[in-house]
């Protein structure tokens, strides 16, 4: 099974718009959206929702009034502050169980908690499986885990040897979640200055767990000079740079139309993306 | 006053409006800005400050003295991450140890960093390339959120917990949508933690009105629009802020900040009476 996942450090370089495109592209695979706070694949891909599951995960402290003395043996010792006024905020409450394990009088429980749904659907590119992480919810690694591993059944399922994930920004736990085990990182990044300090610890984190990376220059034209050092970096760093694709208006037109620019232009964006595609599909 | 910037979606223009915010006030106010987007911290390659003082973040860590341990698995049985994830140490198997084996090791995973960049008090914190937890390294930030001026809080992009670690306290939080997606996402969270907020639209000419017309159906204030534009793109490529690049937007972000303060005072005055 060929897993590549696309990630960048920095949020709005393009990922989803390269992934809509790889999913117009590529045959016989399952998409993946692991970016569980802000999933965005299906405003592109419009899919048909055919399952909708609930994700539990983690505990909250529940507290007994009836049985709670107002000792504060609880408040003094829960580290992430969540109990006040022997109340606990459901937000700060980590779920480590803690003050249920030392209450004198056995008012705290631990009770589970719903976070999130996660669906299968079906877009006119193949299968997708994205999730929706409830609002301050912890355990967002734990999600886009369940979001590959649903991937991965569905692909044996029906026979498919390729899953390509939109991932999350950012370089924690959900982008680690989407990482580790992947055959490829691509990595889609633009020329800012944010973009190649985003891009270097993102890169940081794939040497650290061991999955190989490729990158793509979206917006190559916006800096020529910023894109040069980030040609530079891959080169030190033994990195291919699978795509130098052109800033063109024809991106956002497509956007706005909701679909892949490949289906809607055939301009050198697809030219780039399709030989992105070539290079990448192949271990 | 804490003014949190924050986005559903990355790459929306949070550090575009942080900084340029801070810049537009600091000639005639306090102004302190913290970076709490600890993944990719950005603001520094903008207001390059020159760093005068660090502190390293630590998580405990549980180590256990083997020849105290007497495999009663109390601790297996208490821990609720079942040790595969150290969510910051919670501390329970170490209270918990009838024979008093555990014991806690620091491990670093990140550093808050502060220093002066052109006269704002500058904040970061930066978590450890290969750590996966945001939160604590967010909360040692936020130590330094105290200011007689105004605080100026970038949040990681998102909606979970480093998003709320982030903007949970402040007086007032600015959404920067890309589109109604993240837009309703990002309100939810800020309502959630009861934070009043108004929009700053960035790109703005691209797609339809959906997200003017939630706004208007939520009754949420647009502070401020900044176009889609191309010399805007490139200047934030090389790094350059709005306000430094284009000096007429100055003048914008501090009506953009005399609007957020008529709001908070108008919350102030109305829970004193």
């Amino acid at each position: 099974m060929r897993e590549i996942v696309v990630l960048s450090g920095k949020g709005g370089t393009g990922k989803t718009s390269i992934v809509g495109s790889l999913a117009a592209l590529a045959k016989g695979k399952v998409l993946a959206d692991c970016d569980v706070d802000a999933a965005d694949l299906h405003l592109l891909l419009k899919p048909t929702i055919k399952e909708e599951n609930e994700f539990w995960s983690g505990q909250l402290a529940q507290i007994d009034e009836a049985k709670c003395t107002e000792c504060g043996l609880c408040q003094d010792l829960c580290r992430f502050e969540a109990i006040r006024d022997y109340k606990v905020d459901p937000i700060a409450c980590e779920g480590c169980g803690f003050c249920s394990h030392i209450c004198p009088t056995n008012a705290i429980t631990m009770k589970e908690n719903m976070s999130g749904h996660w669906f299968v659907a079906e877009t006119r590119y193949g299968p997708l499986v994205h999730a929706r992480l409830g609002i301050a919810q912890e355990n967002s690694g734990k999600l886009v885990a369940q979001v590959r591993q649903q991937a991965r059944r569905i692909a044996e399922e029906r026979g498919f040897d390729c899953i390509i994930s939109d991932g999350p920004p950012g370089i924690g736990c959900p982008v680690i979640s989407s990482l580790s085990g992947a055959s490829l990182a691509l990595m889609v990044a633009e020329p800012t200055l944010s973009g190649i300090h985003d891009l270097e610890r993102v890169l940081g984190v794939c040497r650290h767990f061991g999955v190989p990376a490729t990158v793509a220059i979206n917006k190559h034209n916006l800096n020529e000079e910023n894109s040069r050092r980030i040609e530079d970096y891959c080169k030190d760093q033994g990195i291919g740079v699978a795509a130098r694709i052109p800033f063109d208006n024809a991106v956002t037109e497509a956007i706005v139309r909701g679909l892949p620019v490949v289906e809607y232009a055939d301009g050198a964006v697809s030219r780039e993306i399709e030989g992105l595609w070539d290079s990448i599909s192949r271990p | 006053m804490l003014i949190s910037i924050a986005s559903g979606k990355g790459g929306t223009g949070k550090t575009l409006v942080a900084t340029s915010l801070a810049l537009a006030l600091k000639d005639n106010r306090k102004v302190k800005l913290l970076d709490g987007d600890v993944e990719e911290p950005n603001d520094h390659l903008f207001l390059k400050p020159d760093i005068s003082g660090s502190q390293p973040v630590f998580i405990p860590v549980p180590k256990i003295d083997e020849a105290k341990c007497t495999r009663c698995a109390k601790c297996a049985e208490v821990c609720a991450y079942n040790a595969i994830a150290v969510l910051g140490g919670c501390g329970a198997c170490s209270y918990l140890c009838p024979e008093k084996a555990i014991s806690e090791e620091q491990r670093q995973t990140g550093v808050v960093e502060w220093g002066n960049a052109d006269g704002i008090d500058f904040v970061q914190g930066r978590l450890t390339v290969g750590e996966a937890m945001a939160p604590p390294v967010i909360r040692q930030l936020k130590k330094h959120t105290d200011s007689d001026g105004i605080a100026i809080i970038d949040s990681p992009p998102g909606t979970s917990c480093p998003v709320v670690e982030t903007i949970e306290g402040s007086d007032f939080c600015l959404p920067t949508p890309f589109g109604l997606n993240d837009l309703v996402l990002a309100v939810e969270t800020v309502r959630q933690l009861g934070i009043a907020c108004g929009v700053v639209l960035n790109r703005a000419g691209v797609g339809d009105n959906s997200v003017e017309e939630y706004c208007r159906k939520e009754n949420i204030p647009i502070l401020l629009t900044i176009p889609l534009d191309t010399e805007i793109a490139r200047l934030y490529s090389r790094g350059i802020t709005l306000v430094e690049g284009l000096p007429e937007w100055k003048e914008k972000f501090v009506g953009l900040f005399q609007k957020i303060k008529e709001t908070v005072d108008a919350r102030d005055r109305s829970l004193k009476r």
